[in-house]
C-alpha cells in the first residue's frame, strides 16, 4: 500500500509543480470568469428578474447566482484543459511513463485525475476570494462546505477530459471540444440562468439542462456554498463521474484506443 | 533464462499487419540489436513490450514473466527509454529520477540511493540540479536510461535512443549501453543505423512485419560491411 500512496504523492506533486511553472495558465483561468463576473453579469443584472429560489432565502443579485456557475467554469475548462495538454507529444511521453509503471493503471490514472482536480480547487478558492473582495460573498461556512462539492465535480469533469482525450488525435480538435462539449456544457445548464427560466422559452431545452451532469454539479456547488445539500446533484454528479471514469479507464487501458491511435 | 521471450505476435492495423507471427528469444544479460527499416513494425513491437498495446495474438515473455497473464511482474523488470523524450523538462534531473522511482512505489533513503547510485554509473552527477530544459542531446538521453535503471530492471528496451544525437554522445551511449548487457542486463536496442551495431552482438532484422534475419551480426553479414548486408537483405538500394 506504500507504494501506491508514493505513487500518488508523486502524480499529485507533479501536477501542482506543474501549475506553478504554467503561471499564465493560472491567471488565465482566473480572468475567464472574472470577466463574466465582473463584466458580463454587470451588464444582465437588469435584464434578468430573479425569483427567490432554493438555496437562496432572500432576493440575490445576478452577481450572486453565478458565482457557483462560474466555479464551475473553472473546474469544467480545467478538467478538458489538463487533459487536452495530453495530446501534446511532450506531455503524453509522460503518460506513457505513467501507463508503463508496475502499479495498477487505474491508480496511476486516478492519481492523476486527482492531482489535476487539486489544481483545480485551488483556483475555484481563488476566485471566490477575488469575487469577496469585490464584494460577492457567501456564508462564512459556505466556504468550507463547498470543498467536497468541488472534489465530486471535479473528478467528474476531469474524467470526462481524460475520456475525451482517449479519442481526439489531435490539438486543432480543441476548438471541436469548444464547440461540441464545453459551451453546451455551460450555456445548457443552470449556471448562467436558473433552469424554471429556462422552461418558460422551451421545455426541450429545459429537460436537456435537466440531464446535463454539469447542471448538477453547479447545483451541489451552488447548494453547498449556502452550506445546504442537495442529495439529487450529489447523485447525479457522481453517477456521471463513475460513467466518465470507466470510459476513460477503458479508453488508456491496453485494450482502449487512447495510447493506439497515437502510437 | 531468458531474458525476452516472443512468440507467435501478430499485430493490424486493419488490413495491414505491422507484424505477422514475429518470433524470437533473447538470453539474459545479451546486447540484440533490433534492426529495421523505418516502418518495419519496430515501434509496434516497442508498444507491445511496454504494454502499450496488447497482442491481437502470440505471446511475450518480460524475464520470465508473461506480459499478459502476469503485467505487473513483467513491467517490474522492464527498464524503458522511449524514442521520444519523455522528460518533464520543468524538473530538474534529480526530480525527474525521483517522480520515476515514486511510480514505481520507491519511497524514502532507498529511493534517494538509487538515484544516486544510477546519477553516478551514467556520468551526470554533475547535471542533478539542473532542469532537464537545459541538457544537451547526449545528457537528456543519459537521464532516460538513469531513470530507466532505477527500478534495477532485468531488461532493458531502448526504442532509436540515439536518433538526433551528435557522433560522439551517439558513441558515448551505444558504449555504455553494452557495458550494461556486460552487467547482466538484457538489452533490446532498435535501430536503423547498422553501425551501431557490433560484430558480436545478437541481431534480430526486422522487415515488412516478419523477422529476415535472426542470428550474431557478424554470421548475419559475413564477409560484407553489416550496413551492406542489411541493405541487400532489406532489398534497399545503397
Amino acid at each position: 500500500m506504500t507504494g501506491y500512496l508514493t505513487a500518488l504523492t508523486a502524480i499529485v506533486t507533479r501536477e501542482a509543480l506543474r501549475f506553478i511553472h504554467q503561471r499564465e495558465r493560472f491567471v488565465a483561468a482566473l480572468v475567464r470568469p472574472l470577466v463574466w463576473l465582473l463584466v458580463f453579469a454587470a451588464g444582465f443584472r437588469a435584464a434578468l428578474g430573479l425569483s427567490i429560489i432554493p438555496p437562496y432565502q432572500t432576493y440575490i443579485t445576478y452577481e450572486t447566482y453565478i458565482v457557483p456557475g462560474l466555479c464551475g467554469m473553472i473546474l469544467l475548462f480545467n478538467g478538458m484543459q489538463s487533459s487536452l495538454s495530453l495530446i501534446y507529444d511532450r506531455e503524453m511521453g509522460s503518460m506513457k511513463l505513467l501507463l508503463t509503471s508496475p502499479l495498477p493503471r487505474w491508480w496511476l490514472l486516478m492519481s492523476k485525475l486527482l492531482g489535476a482536480t487539486t489544481i483545480s480547487i485551488l483556483q475555484v478558492y481563488a476566485f471566490l476570494a477575488i469575487a469577496a473582495a469585490f464584494g460577492i460573498v457567501m456564508p462564512p461556512l459556505g466556504y468550507l462546505t463547498v470543498l467536497p462539492a468541488l472534489v465530486v465535480s471535479g473528478l467528474m469533469l476531469g474524467a470526462l477530459g481524460l475520456f475525451l482525450s482517449s479519442f481526439i488525435k489531435q490539438l486543432e480538435n480543441f476548438a471541436g471540444v469548444m464547440n461540441f462539449v464545453i459551451f453546451p456544457m455551460f450555456f445548457m445548464s443552470s449556471a448562467l440562468y436558473p433552469l424554471w427560466k429556462m422552461a418558460e422559452s422551451s421545455e426541450l431545452l429545459h429537460d436537456i439542462c435537466a440531464v446535463n451532469p454539469f447542471t448538477h454539479a453547479v447545483e451541489l456547488i451552488r447548494f453547498a456554498l449556502y452550506a445546504s445539500f442537495n442529495p439529487a446533484a450529489l447523485g447525479w454528479t457522481v453517477l456521471a463521474a463513475v460513467l466518465f471514469t470507466g470510459l476513460a479507464l477503458w479508453g488508456y487501458s491496453p485494450e482502449g484506443s487512447g495510447i493506439r491511435r497515437r502510437g | 533464462m531468458t531474458g525476452i521471450r516472443v512468440a507467435d505476435l501478430t499485430y493490424r492495423y486493419g488490413a495491414i499487419a505491422a507484424l505477422d507471427a514475429v518470433r524470437f528469444e533473447v538470453d539474459e544479460g545479451a546486447f540484440c540489436a533490433l534492426l529495421g527499416p523505418n516502418g518495419a513494425g519496430k515501434s509496434t513491437l516497442f508498444n507491445l513490450l511496454t504494454r502499450l498495446f496488447v497482442p491481437q495474438a502470440g505471446r511475450i515473455e518480460i524475464a520470465g514473466h508473461d506480459l499478459q497473464a502476469n503485467p505487473r511482474a513483467a513491467l517490474a523488470k522492464l527498464g524503458i527509454v522511449f524514442q521520444q523524450t519523455t522528460l518533464d523538462l520543468d524538473l530538474t534531473v534529480r526530480q525527474n529520477l525521483t517522480y520515476f522511482a515514486a511510480l514505481h512505489g520507491l519511497s524514502g533513503r532507498d529511493r534517494a540511493r538509487r538515484v544516486d547510485m544510477v546519477l553516478e554509473r551514467l556520468d551526470i552527477v554533475d547535471r542533478a540540479k539542473q532542469k532537464a530544459r537545459t541538457l544537451n542531446g547526449g545528457h537528456k538521453r543519459r537521464t532516460e536510461i538513469a531513470r530507466a535503471l532505477l527500478h534495477d530492471p532485468a531488461v532493458l528496451l531502448l526504442d532509436e535512443p540515439t536518433v538526433g544525437l551528435d557522433a560522439a554522445a551517439r558513441a558515448g551511449i551505444t558504449d555504455h549501453v553494452h557495458g550494461l548487457a556486460d552487467e547482466g542486463v538484457t538489452v533490446l536496442w532498435a535501430t536503423h543505423l547498422a553501425d551501431e551495431v557490433r560484430p558480436d552482438d545478437r541481431l534480430i532484422v526486422l522487415h515488412q512485419a516478419t523477422v529476415l534475419a535472426d542470428g550474431y551480426a557478424n554470421e548475419i553479414s559475413g564477409v560484407k560491411p553489416l550496413q551492406q548486408a542489411f541493405l541487400d537483405l532489406t532489398g534497399a538500394d545503397a
